[in-house]
């Protein structure tokens, strides 16, 4: 076992998979020479060759758009999009071409392809690059979009991605890359997509979240426990498809439940979670699921982000109205 | 007095002594005779008359296609005459393991890839089943997205090119396609890998309604490969031994390792955009029509074979009545596949187990359907 922070476990899973299939290929925008602006690719094109990790002009739907080609002949592209803030730019390649390639050839052409690209706010970057767009690619069909909080989930989450025979949204909080390190084994080990992992088990309230908002809500976790209130926290991992057994039985044993995503409100994943409970364990629930979200305005730039972004604090305070309700 | 300022720079100039380069390359003229010898691509009597064959049952299909559709027997349809030379010359210079990745215009080309026309038909009405092509057959379905499919010849030539395939990604789209981003992105993305793919933009001078003049100032649209660094051609779209020979030297440049070419075959489409409501004399007048139809490649290549006396009225009723017969057999086929189902789709929207929440609704779906 190593101590690798969220990056590290990221090029040690793409590393895994170079090694393990001789189809894979990565590449995107400065992933070669330079290791891609983050160093998520760092080493890989020296340890693979130019043939298998490759710059690409600097051109997003033609990233995308060499990633459909490839897969019609064969490969497994782990393309990178630097930072998803450029969804726009590559969102027909994405949504309307990768999402929709069984279907339009009758499940003959699958499209195994894993799309890298940081997101999320905290790390004061320009405009356009700490967008929360995982609701955008959520509300396609045959797009699983996965998002890891911990350097061992992302390491097997990414493998689990890059082996699977559709196309997987793979969205990595540029917030995490580098703010702690965990224990991830060396070898190869998968994570499968679509399941949820409680990362604090409580009985009086659920916490239903992802990515950075994970952390977030540990730290409110903490706050509550001291005020006496036992916290779950379930981190989704994969934000589509949700992981409705995991949800359903923690809300049904704790009977009160908020959603949290650094998303705004009107833009993410934390609506859909809230109808499936609402559909599936209404009569469990003691109170009103309740949201915390960004608010419903652009993404501010950088200076006013911390100001916009939603924290523990944030957290508590919904927490306690569901806890008083 | 000061002396007369030279001027060091001039970009205009460096403009038209590009244009002025990219001269309409033809062999065969309006009236059947080789004008461009040098160049002849010295087809055998086999080939010429494999290649008059198709343009002849293309027209057939069309006309056939055309009135189908308004029987309400097809679906959506892009008519094709006028573009028989530009996309079965094109076609012709192709062997079966390239790669074709059409516009939606573009069936012809399948057909002779080894697309079953039933299936075809099936595409224009909608049905799944008219995309799920057979194993073996090396072409993606029609692109809907106008460019989306350059991008992806890029990709598709690349990916030849790790594999070490001697083979090309041949994609089709218009005149209006040269305006999108991925066009630029597809010849710049394959321009820079050098690989093993050929462009075609079928200049019918139309996009819709909107007139080839007003989708760029560039007097060519083969200029614009220039831009990318890659060969580019003019050719006249209606001379099929011109558009064949452009096509056969591309692809050659391509399997050895030379890179992508990019193709403007002039042409006209003398029908609407698609049958779907559109209506040309709101945007051309019939002499612009009739300008184009003297032009027609069918009329100048059966000139030519004919004065070749390789080809006669007893042959090409015969190409007639057996795409009419072809014709015929596919819509009956077509009629006969199962109706779509939800669960279908469903079936083939992922590879392997379905999500959770797909799972579910296929269930409820199949509960629907068993009643």
């Amino acid at each position: 076992m190593a101590q690798m922070t969220m990056i590290q476990a990221i090029t040690d899973a793409m590393r895994t998979e170079l090694k393990n299939d001789e189809n894979v290929l990565v590449f995107g925008e400065d992933v070669g020479v330079n290791g891609g602006v983050f160093r998520a690719t760092e080493g890989l094109q020296k340890e693979f060759g130019e043939e298998r990790v490759f710059d690409t002009p600097l051109a997003e739907s033609g990233i995308g758009g060499l990633a459909v080609g490839l897969t019609l002949t064969g490969f497994r592209p782990v393309m990178e999009i630097q930072f998803f803030g450029f969804l726009y730019e590559v969102i027909d390649s994405i949504s309307g071409q990768l999402a929709r390639q069984s279907y339009r050839t009758g499940g003959r052409y699958n499209a195994p392809v894993t799309i890298r690209s940081p997101f999320g706010g905290g790390v004061a970057t320009p405009e356009m690059h700490a967008d929360s767009f995982e609701g955008i690619v959520a509300s396609q069909p045959g797009l699983t979009v996965v998002i890891p909080s911990t350097p061992y989930d992302a390491k097997g989450l990414l493998i689990s991605a890059i082996r699977d025979e559709n196309p997987v949204v793979f969205l990595e909080h540029m917030k995490l890359y580098r703010s702690f390190r965990q224990e991830v084994p060396e070898e190869a080990y998968t994570i499968p997509l679509g399941k949820a992992d409680v990362k604090r088990e409580g009985t009086d309230l659920s916490i239903i979240t992802y990515g950075a908002m994970v952390h977030e809500s540990l730290k409110a976790a903490e706050v509550l426990e001291k005020e006496g209130h036992s916290v779950e926290v379930v981190d989704l991992r994969t934000v589509q498809p949700l992981d409705i057994e995991t949800i359903i039985a923690s809300v049904e044993k704790t009977n009160r439940a908020i959603v949290v995503q650094e998303a705004q409100k009107q833009a993410g994943i934390a609506a859909n979670v809230v109808s499936e409970i609402t559909e599936r364990a209404i009569l469990s629930l003691e109170a009103p699921v309740l949201r915390v979200t960004a608010p419903d305005t652009v993404y501010p730039f950088a200076q006013g982000e911390n100001a916009w972004l939603p924290n523990a604090n944030d957290i508590v305070a919904t927490a306690k109205k569901v806890l008083t309700f | 007095m000061a002396a007369k300022q030279v001027k060091q720079f001039d970009p205009v100039k460096t403009l038209h002594s590009i244009e002025e380069q990219f001269e309409m390359f033809q062999i065969l003229n309006e009236e059947g005779e080789i004008v461009n010898k040098d160049a002849d691509p010295n087809l055998s009597d086999d080939q010429l008359t494999e290649l008059m064959t198709r343009m002849v049952y293309t027209r057939i299909l069309d006309q056939r296609s055309i009135s189908l559709n308004r029987q309400g027997r097809l679906g959506f349809y892009a008519p094709t005459a006028g573009q028989e030379a530009s996309q079965l010359a094109s076609h012709f210079a192709l062997e079966k393991e390239d790669f074709i990745l059409p516009g939606y215009r573009d069936v012809p080309q399948l057909i002779f890839h080894g697309l079953p026309l039933h299936m075809a038909f099936l595409w224009s009405r909608g049905h799944y089943l008219g995309s799920a092509y057979p194993e073996g057959l090396n072409v993606l379905f029609p692109q809907i997205i106008i460019g989306a499919q350059y991008i992806q010849a890029a990709g598709v030539a690349l990916g030849f090119q790790k594999r070490g395939i001697k083979a090309v990604a041949m994609t089709y789209t218009g005149d209006g396609g040269t305006s999108q981003g991925d066009f630029y992105e597809g010849i710049n993305f394959a321009g820079a890998y050098r690989s093993p793919a050929i462009f075609v933009v079928q200049n019918n001078q139309y996009a819709i309604s909107t007139p080839r003049e007003l989708q760029t100032a560039a007097k060519t649209l083969a200029q614009k490969g220039v831009a990318a660094g890659i060969p580019s051609i003019l050719v006249d779209g209606m001379d099929p031994l011109a558009v064949y020979a452009a096509t056969r030297d591309a692809r050659e440049r391509a399997v050895n390792g030379e890179g992508p070419t990019l193709i403007e075959t002039m042409c006209y489409r003398y029908g609407p955009h698609t049958m779907a409501g559109d209506d040309p004399t709101r945007y051309r007048t019939s002499d612009t029509d009739n300008e184009w139809e003297k032009r027609d490649p069918l009329i100048r290549f059966r000139k030519y074979l004919e004065a070749k006396g390789i080809w006669n009225e007893e042959k090409e009723n015969e190409v007639i009545e057996r795409a009419k017969e072809d014709i015929k057999e596919a819509i009956k086929k077509a009629d006969a596949a199962p109706k779509q189902k939800v669960t279908d789709f469903m079936k083939i929207m992922y590879k392997g187990d379905m999500p959770f929440n797909l799972q579910e609704q296929f269930e409820l779906y199949t509960e629907k359907e068993s009643k």
